[in-house]
């Protein structure tokens, strides 16, 4: 079964004609090619294909394209724009958050929507609220003070 | 100098990686594309009896589905590590009915789709006749071999008199010590991408070596090396199981030449604790003589490991007593058994992972019996020279590891009574270990080219699985050539470039940057030849030792002012680049030294003493690698290994089930690998004294080194913490109980 799904993925309009069973990361890695989003597990249990749905991080392989139906969906090739890296992009970078980087643009947008999120504003946060982002090549310290020096930043531009 | 070799500068690729726009091999598309999903077998020994795929079939969008019934004969390649064409698993897919292991290929389904083809593999029905499963290896040791070598080495090793000296000892101890079976479990599973043109086949792989997929791909197809290609840009981990050639990648060679049309064949993560090796469980015992004064005299270091039916493997733990202490008299022996499960591999630390648990478990015990500091035991039993060869050390900095990271660690602060030290309510366990991994090498190859616009390329069929390879290759061509890094780009992972070994066993660095030292080297000197010989030239009939490049210039070391970009030389020459190409071997004619890395890793832990919960509070690791290429990229991958340690200490285990052979906890949410919230603070320091006579950069490589010893560290800590002594990894809180 075919359904027609309209879907705002970074910031655009995609108006798709998507199989029932099609999960939402198959929709964008297969059907519209942004590949940025990675399938590690395909059972909601690595968060390498984390992106916002409706602004909200959600495990892609565990949504149907079709329940995405008008909403928007950020994945990490909407993170940057015009060809700037978002703050946390470069944080990465500059912390060398990454090795192999196949769970780094779950864990970017993650991250996102994680310093959106009402938790503690402390760096113990960060490690609880991280952890659903698995990364096998143990850059989990860069990660940590990447996101720190991003969520300290917030923090204090908050209470300036 | 231009200090670029070492700088801590950014990933090269960074950039690609934090927008998602680096290509994995599952990242390509290609119009008219087939999905390909493998069906695995259930059983892990019997027959096919048969195959009923009406069902499957029916499902829209279905093409076909290869089974044995239907699927033309595989060539048997050469599955040798030498000439580079080593296959993980020796027996070719879908050739015969015969089962080895749960999870084996039994077929795949090809389909428009990947909706459609993996409903399908779900409704294929698989007859089989079952046989009983060899699953455990302790009770079919009478079934078991001792092999007579491993990678060239005659086993097992014998070193002086083990039973005399044993029988002398003042001192003696036997432990046995065990390590599960472990999965690599990279973030990335395992893709193959097939696209066939009639005459020539590229491959879009997940693979640690593109030389070595693309000989046995061609090999297996019969089909000329030359007219087959593997692209493998970027390799989301691999730790090993991305080393050998598995047979998904023949699968879709296959598929895409029966279809003509392009075939992606994408493993799902339950696929990789079947087909894609593992690090096979170990039961060692370890039969210790010492004196008194804690000499070490005697030790035996007994390992039972296993392969499969379809593929040899050894787990060398062995290894690790052969290699790093001064033992006089030594037994090295294995026995292996084989058993119905996948073939294991290389997975970090192939040997000194497991041997150096047991080894430096071992030592931690004889310092408690013979109360001495567990660093002094190491140093009294420190190896001046290789145990093994008798050669020197071309560079061994183990007593300096030792002495920083008991310095940063606050050694001398420690109680060794179990148990006396606290935390608030938790105990406070401190302990230690060494880590070691020998300092290998293979033949490498590369080009650098030097183009018009002032920039350079290097070139290397070599792999970046995350090691920053892409970074420090060009590092390595900015400090020849006096070119900032950023002018600079690495083209790696496709295996038409300069042949280059596989990535594994710490050895790119060694292997593939002198090659690059040696290109880029070369295509300096063409352009000095081009300019003296050029008449607009400032430099023309100039002696080339008068020139030196600086910043992109070439200029005269008498005279900086005097100076012509590169770009300008190449340009009014009309030439499109200037390169050069270097092979490079290692010098092993005359073995004058002995080549190997060591390091100290320390590990604190907080353990509850009535819920027995152990956290991991900090650790520090020193290693001595030679001359780091990065210290940025270098501190990341020591970090990463400790941290694999720190799952093979309390977390990684691979369930069987002991009536059907298949693995129970074959997903991420049941075999446990580290998360965030598990990693405490981790301070990582390297000696960074180059190798006089490794190679021309001093580099060893240091894939591996952070995994060895973790596992110990930690275990003596918790020991230490409890006094109880967990000789069976992984340490989990019951067996405090």
């Amino acid at each position: 079964m075919k359904y027609s799904v309209t879907l705002r993925v970074n910031g655009k309009e995609q108006k798709l004609n998507l199989d029932a069973r099609a999960t939402l990361l198959n929709a964008l890695r297969e059907i519209l090619h942004l590949t940025g989003t990675k399938k590690g597990c395909d059972q909601g249990q690595c968060g390498s294909c984390t992106v916002l749905l409706n602004g909200k991080r959600v495990n892609s392989c565990l949504v149907l394209a079709v329940m995405a139906d008008g909403k928007t969906v950020t994945t990490i090739e909407g993170v940057s724009s015009n060809g700037e890296l978002h703050p946390l992009q470069q944080s990465f970078l500059s912390h060398d958050g990454l090795q192999c980087g196949y769970c780094t643009p779950g864990q970017i947008v993650s991250a996102l929507g994680f310093l959106n999120e009402p938790w503690d504003k402390t760096p113990e946060a960060v490690q609880i609220g991280m952890s659903g982002n698995l990364c096998r090549c143990g850059a989990y310290p860069n990660i940590a003070s990447a996101i720190e020096e991003i969520r300290s930043s917030i923090q204090e531009a908050a209470s300036s | 100098m231009n200090h670029w070799i070492g700088a801590p500068i950014d990933r090269a690729d960074g950039i690609l990686k934090v927008t998602g726009e680096a290509s994995y091999a599952a990242d390509f598309n290609f119009e008219n594309l087939i999905y390909g999903i493998p069906i695995l077998s259930t059983c892990a020994k019997g027959k096919v009896v048969k195959i009923d795929d009406s069902d499957a079939l029916k499902i829209p969008g279905v093409l076909t589905i290869l089974t044995s019934q239907n699927t033309p004969e595989f060539f048997p390649a050469k599955s040798d590590f030498g000439t580079a064409s080593q296959m993980g698993e020796i027996r070719l897919p879908l050739q015969d009915e015969t089962i080895h292991y749960a999870g084996q290929y039994l077929g795949v389904v090809l389909a428009e789709t990947l909706e459609s083809a993996e409903e399908a593999e779900k409704l294929v029905k698989v007859l089989v006749e079952e046989e009983p499963p060899i699953l455990e290896m302790e009770k079919n040791l009478s079934q078991a071999y001792s092999p007579k070598a491993f990678f060239g080495e005659p086993l097992p090793v014998i070193r002086g008199n083990f039973e005399k000296a044993f029988s002398e000892a003042e001192i003696k101890l036997e432990e046995i010590y065990t390590t599960p079976v472990e999965h690599h479990n990279p973030m990335e599973p395992h893709a193959s991408i097939a696209v066939w043109d009639g005459e020539n086949l590229t491959l879009y792989e997940s693979t640690q070596w593109v030389v070595g997929a693309r000989n046995v791909v061609a090999d297996a197809l019969k089909l000329p090396r030359e007219k087959v290609k593997i692209i493998s840009w970027f390799v989301g981990g691999g730790f090993g199981c991305k080393g050998f050639i598995w047979p998904h990648t023949l699968l879709s060679s296959l598929a895409a030449m029966q279809m003509k049309r392009p075939v992606k064949v994408l493993l799902s993560r339950r696929h990789l604790f079947t087909t894609v090796g593992h690090r096979p469980a170990t039961c060692q015992k370890l039969t210790l003589g010492a004196s008194r004064s804690g000499k070490i005299s005697a030790l035996k270091h007994h390992t039972i490991t296993h392969t499969s039916f379809v593929g040899e493997f050894l787990e060398g733990s062995g290894g690790a007593s052969q290699n790093l202490y001064d033992f006089p008299n030594l037994q090295v022996i294995y026995q292996v058994v084989r058993l119905n499960k996948g073939t294991p591999t290389f997975m970090r630390a192939p040997g000194e992972s497991t041997g150096l648990f047991a080894l430096e478990s071992l030592l931690d015990e004889l310092s408690y019996k013979l109360k001495i500091d567990p660093i002094e035991l190491r140093l009294k039993n420190y190896a001046e020279r290789h145990p093994e060869t008798g050669l020197p050390w071309s560079s061994s900095n183990l007593k300096e590891c030792l002495q920083i990271g008991a310095e940063k660690f606050g050694w001398k602060n420690r109680n060794p009574d179990p148990g006396s030290m606290k935390q608030g309510n938790l105990s406070l366990g401190w302990g230690m270990a060494v880590s070691m991994f020998p300092g290998f090498r293979s033949p490498g190859s590369a080009r650098v080219k030097i183009l018009p616009d002032n920039t350079a390329r290097v070139e290397s069929a070599t792999q970046d699985m995350g090691t920053g390879t892409y970074t420090t290759m060009k590092q390595i061509a900015a400090e020849i050539l006096s070119l900032p890094p950023e002018k600079i780009n690495s083209f790696l992972g496709d295996s038409s470039y300069p042949a280059a070994p596989i990535s594994g066993g710490s050895m790119t660095s060694a292997s593939v940057g002198p090659a690059v030292e040696a290109a880029a080297k070369k295509a300096l000197q063409h352009l000095i030849d081009t300019a003296i010989k050029d008449k607009a030239s400032l430099f023309y009939r100039c002696s080339p030792d008068d020139l030196q490049a600086k910043n992109g210039n070439l200029i005269f070391k008498t005279d900086p002012s005097k100076a012509e970009t590169f770009g300008e030389i190449l340009l009014r020459n009309n030439l499109p680049f200037l390169e050069g190409e270097a092979f490079i071997k290692p010098d092993q004619p005359d073995k004058k030294y002995a080549f190997q890395s060591h390091g100290a890793q320390f590990a604190e832990v907080l353990v509850d003493p009535y819920l027995k919960t152990i956290r991991l509070n900090r650790m520090v690791g020193i290693f001595d690698v030679g001359k780091i290429l990065n210290l940025k990229t270098a501190r990341s991958q020591a970090i990463g290994g400790m941290i694999m340690g720190i799952g093979m200490a309390l977390y990684e285990k691979t369930v069987y089930d002991l009536t059907t052979g298949r693995v129970v906890n074959d997903n991420l949410s049941d075999y446990l690998i580290p998360v965030m919230a598990d990693i405490p603070s981790i301070d990582v320091e390297f000696i960074d004294k180059p190798d006089p006579y490794f190679n021309s950069l001093g580099v060893r490589g240091l894939g591996e080194i952070g995994i060895t010893g973790t596992a110990a560290a930690i275990a003596n800590a918790v020991y230490h913490a409890t006094g109880i002594r967990i000789r069976d990894l992984p340490i989990t809180l019951e067996k405090l109980l």
